[in-house]
């Protein structure tokens, strides 16, 4: 070994223990889901053969497909509606770029800091006035709007030469086909973080979900696993199936597009 | 709109220097302005109607009581925020999200920047291997990780196995069962679940940070802590402080955690002041004007926490 790797050996310890630290609950996570309650609680880190029986008493137990339906339906609605609203708006303040607009983004970004335990009582009763509890726009409503999509589409927006806008104006094209034909193609890395961000936040969330959807039949992936331990006695095995199954989406999403996550996350700022 | 002649905009972009497009440009920049307010109109409409307009009405309610929906004023108008002073369940709730904040985020963020550092070394090799795994735990919801963690700490569960195995403990420690323990599990769960999240926000800090700075420092004689201490920290400062008030106001807003991995529990001792305020609201008696109190202590927190953060994060140029 060289001085130099040496020198670096405490960096790469410890930076081993962080990666396995990060990993293995999520192991544990997906071994347990093959394993009865007791291999659970008995330490049995090694894969197992109960995966049918657990999912079997997981679907004896709870209406999974009607969970996953809403979880589904949840998610990529709000994503696309979020997309579209914080998307033009963005546009809108970089393009349209007035001192006006710019005092209401600075306006709209104070929203960013309004904690959502201080807006959830006020929004459930509004929502229950119009009838609204267990639907699934109550549970979009109030994520379609995020100051922070909002600024990273702006941040995009700032990117995207001018020059386009005008000669698509000289061409004739309305101020809203050239943000639907040219800026959205264009800008289609950005959709895909944003879009990321959007739908594992939506997919996982939790208190909103819980508050608002009072009728058990729309109850999203969270809040069945959450229900699950509310019992007497826990089967672990099939919890950790059920959370595994919860996760899955979202770490296939994490997996095969982490770049965009990381852009999504951290693009709003620079 | 379709009839436009040449604009007339200097096709030097520089941001500044762009005149707003609003203005100075007769009727056709009037009409353009226009189109800009109603591309802004869905997102700010539904800003104020779901975040700003439940802020009012929250402080509205706040001075409200009575059950359901019969609310009336209070006499005296300040009666939730009186009651508040005397619930000892609120401040314990409070005191235990406040000692999950200064126990866990300056750990995290430490930890956070070491290992962006590491990653960020060009000598490093498996980068990307290194960056997924510690990146991982946000791919999974707080719900889902708090059950994972809840097992892992059951009383008879892996744990306590591993401990007993290598002699650390004699007996199983009931984890979720007693205050401090219960305490610890969810702020290592909370450790386990965030590191990975803002070293991704310093890792995209480092790669704008000049490296020039870091080779000078280098060649005048620092060595690799100094370097980092002196060069490289400073220049992350902005990063630094966006996400202290992230995780300072993800932390106040803490309830997953506490309602999935410890119930709260034991008695009410690990729960988060929003998990206290979610009980207020809908578990035992909803009182919806006593928890409108609540939450808006927690709102004054969290911007008081920001704004210090703020000018702490001005000072030291």
């Amino acid at each position: 070994m060289t001085r130099r790797s040496l020198r670096s050996l405490p960096s790469l310890v410890f930076l081993t223990l962080a990666a396995l630290a990060s990993v293995f609950p999520l192991y544990f996570m997906v071994v347990s889901a093959t394993n009865t309650s007791q291999d659970v609680l008995g330490s049995r880190l090694l894969p197992g053969g109960q995966l049918v029986d657990n999912l079997n008493k997981l679907l004896a137990a709870q209406d999974l497909g009607a969970a996953m339906w809403n979880s589904t339906l949840n998610a990529v609605g709000t994503t696309v509606l979020a997309l579209l609203v914080c998307s033009i708006a963005g546009y809108g303040f970089e393009v349209f770029h007035s001192r006006n607009k710019d005092r209401l983004m600075g306006v709209l970004l104070l929203a960013m800091m309004i904690p959502f335990a201080a807006t959830m009582i006020p929004l459930f009763r509004m929502f229950a006035d119009f009838g609204l509890t267990s639907t699934t726009i109550a549970v979009i409503l109030p994520a379609i709007s995020v100051p922070f999509v909002i600024l990273l589409f702006r941040q995009a927006a700032r990117s995207f030469p001018h020059e386009i806008v005008e000669a698509a104006r000289i061409d004739g094209l309305r101020e809203l086909g050239i943000f639907l034909r040219i800026f959205i193609p264009t800008m289609r890395s950005t959709y895909a973080a944003a879009a990321v961000v959007i739908f594992m936040t939506a997919w996982n969330n939790f208190l909103w979900p819980k508050v608002i959807l009072i009728n058990e039949a729309f109850q999203t992936m969270p809040m069945l696993i959450s229900n699950l331990t509310s019992g007497y006695v826990t089967d672990y095995g099939v919890l950790m199936l059920a959370v595994l199954l919860t996760s899955l989406p979202t770490m296939v999403l994490f997996l095969v597009l982490q770049r965009a996550f990381a852009q999504g996350i951290t693009g709003a700022i620079k | 709109m379709s009839t436009q002649v040449t604009p007339v905009v200097s096709p030097d972009r520089h941001r500044d220097e762009r005149p707003p497009s609003g203005r100075g440009f007769g009727s056709l920049g009037g009409r353009r302005s226009l189109t800009g307010w109603i591309f802004l109109l869905p997102a700010a409409l539904l800003i104020l109607v779901m975040n700003f307009w439940p802020m009012f009405q929250a402080f509205i309610l706040s001075l409200q009581t009575g059950r359901g929906a019969q609310l009336s004023f209070a006499e005296p108008l300040w009666f939730n925020y009186e009651r508040l002073l005397a619930d000892q369940t609120f401040w314990m709730t409070l005191r235990t999200t406040l000692l999950y904040l200064v126990i866990q985020v300056p750990i995290m963020l430490a930890v956070a920047l070491v290992l962006a550092n590491i990653l960020n070394n060009p000598r490093l090799r498996f980068k990307g291997m290194w960056r997924t795994a510690i990146f991982l735990p946000c791919a999974v919801s707080l719900v889902s990780y708090a059950l994972v963690f809840r097992t892992m700490f059951a009383t008879d569960g892996l744990v306590n196995d591993v401990l007993t195995g290598i002699n650390l403990i004699d007996a199983p420690i009931n984890w979720l069962g007693q205050t401090h323990t219960a305490q610890f599990v969810i702020i290592i769960g909370l450790l386990w679940r965030w590191t990975g999240y803002n070293m991704v926000f310093y890792l995209a800090g480092l790669q704008n940070i000049d490296h020039s700075t870091v080779e000078a420092a280098k060649v005048d004689g620092a060595n690799a802590a100094k370097t980092f201490w002196y060069v490289t920290l400073p220049q992350l400062k902005p990063m630094i402080l966006l996400t202290a008030i992230m995780s300072t106001n993800g932390t106040i807003q803490l309830f997953d955690e506490s309602y999935n991995l410890t119930a709260g529990g034991p008695a009410y001792t690990s729960m988060s002041v929003s998990h206290y305020l979610y009980e207020v609201s809908f578990v035992q008696n909803p009182n919806f004007g006593y928890a409108a109190a609540i939450s808006y202590v927690i709102l004054v927190i969290v911007a008081l926490l920001a704004a210090i953060q703020l000018k702490v994060g001005d000072k030291r140029d």
